[in-house]
């Protein structure tokens, strides 16, 4: 469903994305994994067009989304998540989803009639609220809660666009041990109907979630395989799972 | 609070003019002008986050456009205000969609760089009074009997037209357009990121404000029966940035409060000393430290406590 084609980016002299290719196919959880600076997180930036792309194309059910603007991928069902969270902090948690819900259900140049009317939106947003395990947390400040429901929230700012892909960079950050085997739940029982490119650092989750794996290394796709050949390929080993991989 | 600022607002002309004081009334119709145009900038400024340093550009515009078909013999609001409108909600779609691609200080310069160059562009048409302002013969005529040259029934006007804004600004907030502005003040990235064409939205906001700020400038020129390019010099935008943190950044009644607080204390200080500013100084500074919310955010904790 997704197809990368020798994307590159480069930042000044460091080249942090380098003709990368890759395939996320539908109904997979491809994890990408990679070192520190590897370009993970630039990859997320050029598939979901946050950040431009210097050469290289992004086709998305052979659609060419290379030029598109983040909101028009977002449309074609190509949605993300942000490494640091990243939601509305002066919004209650149904409002953060109903604002998710409201960009994918008609025209938002409605200057009169108050959203609060709109039933079917916090429905919505109430039901999505229950799938990330926040029903209730639903009134309270997204600044209010606590890190690992503000992650759930980012999820779920994500899913409320409906994406047919979703984009995660590293859901687990800065998790307790608890909080992390929550989200990884949540990401198992989202798989059934979406597809997702998940960066990840935490290799238990890499390896539990994934059905293929993507290495990177300083911008280069350097092996591509399921966790089992991921965990054999010397490359590999060598490059990144280093003593993990030895031990 | 709407309610008793309304009560207030009808009874003012009357009793200033059993009270004798009849010039306060030509002041009242000055500072709901203000009202209107502090409020518009609120709207950008508060709900949207854009600090535009040059509203007064759409402001002094409007004005203009007024004061030119007034001048021109084309006495009818109904022509000139709508002009106004027009122009001014043209000329921000126009630098909006050029100014809102950039962010923060450089979006500040380049506000401020726009409108110093309509300062500029209007100082140099001679023909029209140039860099000292344009005299008007009338104000304008609304018909049906209502005679505009009454201080009150000028008042009156302008109170309707503000009430009408202040109710549409208080309906967008709650609106689905303005949920989405209110969450790309918040956070910008997200709400592309979430599916909205942000700078869309941006630039609707920037020019709903711009129309407003012309209305509110072409209202201006009647009362004052002159337009002058202050209007549209970047102190002027100062002003009006003054009065929306002074009455409350993003508070439906921040853009009134404020003007009311300045042009009355204006008022008040250039009684008894020349330094009005340095006064001015020190009140914008104690609200500043003591009421970062301005006054409206006064009002709304003592409500809530």
């Amino acid at each position: 469903m997704l197809e990368v084609r020798a994307l590159s980016k480069r930042f000044g002299g460091v080249t942090a994305a380098d003709e990368i290719s890759l395939e996320v196919r539908a109904g997979e959880v491809h994890a990408l994994i990679g070192p520190n600076g590897a370009g993970k997180t630039t990859l997320i930036g050029l598939i979901s067009g946050s950040l431009a792309a210097d050469s290289g194309e992004v086709l998305f059910f052979r659609n060419n989304l290379t030029l598109a603007p983040p909101h028009a991928r977002v449309r074609a069902g190509l949605a993300r998540s942000f490494q640091a969270t990243s939601i509305f902090p002066r919004f209650t948690v149904l409002e953060n989803l109903a604002l998710a819900v409201q960009a994918r259900t008609g025209s938002s140049f409605s200057f009169w009639r108050p959203v609060r009317e709109e039933t079917a939106l916090f429905e919505e947003a109430a039901a999505l609220a229950e799938q990330i395990g926040l029903s209730e947390r639903r009134d309270r400040f997204a600044a209010a809660l606590a890190h690992g429901e503000q992650r759930a929230l980012e999820i779920g700012l994500a899913l409320a666009t409906r994406p047919r892909l979703l984009l995660l960079d590293e859901p687990t950050a800065g998790m307790g041990a608890e909080e992390s085997r929550r989200m990884i739940a949540l990401i198992e029982r989202l798989r059934a109907g979406i597809a997702v490119l998940l960066v990840e650092h935490d290799m238990d989750a890499v390896f539990r979630l994934a059905d293929r794996v993507s290495v990177l290394v300083t911008g280069r796709v350097i092996a591509t395989g399921t966790p089992a050949e991921i965990r054999a390929h010397p490359e590999v080993r060598v490059a990144y799972l280093g003593d993990e991989g030895a031990g | 609070m709407a309610r008793l600022a309304a009560l207030l607002a009808l009874a003012l002309p009357l009793a200033l003019q059993a009270a004798d004081q009849s010039y306060y009334i030509s002041l009242a119709a000055r500072i709901l002008v203000y009202a209107l145009a502090a409020s518009s900038l609120n709207l950008i400024l508060g709900y949207g986050g854009m600090v535009s340093f040059g509203h007064a550009a759409f402001f002094g515009l409007g004005a203009y456009v007024s004061g030119v078909l007034l001048a021109e013999g084309a006495a009818s609001a109904w022509i000139g205000w709508p002009a106004a409108v027009a122009v001014s909600a043209l000329a921000a779609a126009a630098i909006g969609a050029v100014s809102l691609r950039t962010r923060g200080v450089y979006f500040i310069m380049i506000t401020l760089a726009f409108a110093q160059m309509m300062y500029y562009l209007v100082i140099s048409v001679k023909a029209y009074g140039g860099d000292e302002g344009l005299t008007l013969p009338d104000r304008a005529r609304l018909g049906f009997g209502l005679n505009l040259e009454s201080d009150i029934a000028f008042y009156y006007v302008v109170l309707a037209v503000l009430g009408l804004a202040l109710l549409a600004l208080g309906r967008l907030t709650h609106s689905r357009f303005g949920r989405a502005l209110a969450a790309i003040r918040d956070n910008e990235t997200r709400m592309e990121a979430i599916g909205f064409p942000v700078l869309r939205y941006k630039l609707a906001a920037f020019v709903i404000a711009g129309a407003a700020a012309g209305l509110a400038g072409a209202l201006l020129a009647s009362q004052a029966k002159y337009v002058s390019p202050n209007l549209l010099h970047w102190t002027q935008s100062g002003t009006l940035m003054i009065m929306v943190i002074l009455g409350g950044v993003g508070r439906l009644w921040g853009g009134v409060l404020g003007a009311a607080l300045l042009l009355g204390l204006e008022e008040l200080f250039s009684g008894f000393t020349l330094h009005t500013p340095f006064y001015i100084g020190a009140v914008l500074l104690a609200v500043v430290l003591f009421a970062p919310r301005g006054l409206a955010g006064l009002f709304s904790a003592a409500r809530d406590a």
